[in-house]
């Protein structure tokens, strides 16, 4: 089957497109009518249809990689702010091993109120809280950087295609930018001229996340020089 | 008394009798709030603000299965001309629930059980058919919020106003004319979710009247796209 992608701003109740289409992110289907939930941009890929959206709260899905910040213990697991409606849980025996004992060790010293995780979302599902996991390479704690907070619903303009808009903004400044799918961006640069470029960019792409030619824009801003790897809206 | 219409069919604020006040919304007003609205409708001057999805307190109320919608409809004491007490009222209280289930069948709110979303309505000034602007503003902040939604849900009140079927009552007409139809309708669904009638009309009166309700419901529909689009498109089509 031919590719087809068209794209087109729609509001909640907005019907995308009547036919046989397979609903995907934020429609739902009435009769044959594929309607919009939320406000956004409608894509119709072969026969699945889907809008993304442009306001909106993180839902945790499985295998994300998030930012949390630590927000209390119990004996048995931390409890992170994730940017969400829902509070993560980190089991202890993630972190200490198998043989975890809540007698014998001391939560606190590894992860305390306050500190930045780099964790990965386990398991999540309607019936509980998400569960996250460090046990992965470029997890765990963050020791240093600076913490930026943007919209979730923008952080694939900011990933860019294909990681474009992102290796650009890194190659640019020498930063190194974690981005949680949670709308949580930590950014650290040995150069402080470099990091204030980087936070710079990563706020302008928040800003103006739903405009066309924003890499060239943001490359500009950044002084690469304009060339490949042109991204618009209506790719 | 004063008089409601002249002769030629021209209510008492100079408009015709299909024809509604001037509407102006602004989307995401507030900073603090998730998703927020203004709207002027005539001289009604409403903010509306959304909080969550989040955690319910009390946690009693939450529901396993589903996100449930709060809702409260509030009047400022500078809102009226007399000096209103700020302590909700018997009447605040039932437009709060009407409100409320007026939203509900909009909102999808099965994919965040456990939590609440919290719609706060501020009446900053009031001039008749509030119910319906206090609708019209919550809905487009709950788009602004991101809650998922069925479709918009827009709101207009019509009226029976010197024996003739008028579009949009404002104050003086509610309290001087026969009848007060506010309606809150889905305009691409095309379902009613807020019905409510004050007033004698007959059976063909109530038909005609329904009708033009819904016809200005249509209407505003068109401005909260048109807000809603200014706040998230205006640089240009897709």
């Amino acid at each position: 089957m031919m590719e087809v992608i068209k794209r087109k701003y729609v509001i909640p109740g907005d019907v995308i497109i009547t036919g046989p289409y397979r609903p995907d992110q934020n429609v739902y289907q009435d009769g044959d009518r594929i309607i919009s939930t939320s406000i956004g941009i409608s894509e119709i890929y072969e026969n699945t249809v889907r809008v993304i959206p442009l306001s909106g709260m993180y839902v945790p899905k499985t295998s994300d990689l998030i930012i949390g910040k630590v927000i209390g213990h119990s004996s048995l697991s931390w409890e992170f702010d994730i940017n969400s409606c829902f509070i993560g849980f980190l089991p202890a025996q993630d972190v200490f091993g198998r043989d975890y004992s809540p007698t014998k060790d001391e939560l606190k010293a590894r992860l305390d109120k306050g500190d930045l995780v780099a964790a990965r979302v386990a398991n999540f599902d309607r019936s509980r809280d998400p569960l996250l996991t460090i046990q992965d390479r470029d997890l765990g704690k963050i020791e240093s950087g600076e913490l930026i907070k943007i919209a979730p619903s923008k952080i694939p303009r900011l990933i860019g295609k294909r990681g474009s808009m992102i290796q650009t903004i890194e190659m640019a400044t020498k930063a190194i930018v974690t981005i949680g799918q949670n709308g949580l961006i930590v950014v650290s640069c040995e150069d402080p001229v470099g990091l204030l470029k980087a936070i710079e960019a990563v706020k302008m792409v928040d800003a103006q996340a739903h405009t066309p030619n924003l890499t060239e824009r943001v490359k500009s801003m950044l002084g690469v020089e304009l060339g490949e790897n042109n991204d618009t809206i209506n790719e | 008394m004063t008089q409601l219409m002249n002769e030629n069919g021209i209510r008492c604020d100079g408009r015709s009798i299909d024809q509604i006040r001037n509407v102006s919304i602004k989307v995401g007003v507030l900073k603090n709030a998730d998703g927020s609205a203004y709207i002027e409708f005539g001289k009604n001057k409403i903010l509306a603000g959304i909080f969550g999805p989040r955690d319910v307190h009390p946690k009693h109320m939450a529901d396993q299965d589903s996100g449930i919608l709060r809702c409260r409809y509030h009047m400022s004491p500078f809102s009226v001309t007399e000096r209103k007490n700020p302590a909700p009222s018997r009447r605040e209280i039932e437009i709060s629930k009407v409100i409320k289930e007026a939203l509900q069948p909009a909102v999808i709110l099965k994919d965040f059980p456990r939590t609440v979303v919290d719609v706060f309505i501020e009446v900053l000034q009031a001039d008749g058919g509030s119910r319906c602007a206090a609708l019209d503003a919550a809905s487009v902040a709950l788009v602004d919020a991101g809650i998922p939604m069925r479709d918009i849900v827009a709101a207009c009140a019509a009226g029976k106003v010197a024996d003739k079927i008028v579009l949009d009552v404002n104050d003086e007409e509610d309290k001087e004319g026969q009848a007060d139809m506010p309606v809150a309708y889905m305009p691409n669904l095309g379902k009613i979710t807020l019905m409510q009638l004050d007033g004698i009309l007959t059976p063909v009166e109530y038909k005609k009247c329904l009708e033009t309700a819904i016809g200005g419901c249509k209407q505003v529909y068109e401005i909260q796209k048109k807000a809603l689009m200014e706040k998230y498109f205006k640089n240009g089509e897709a």
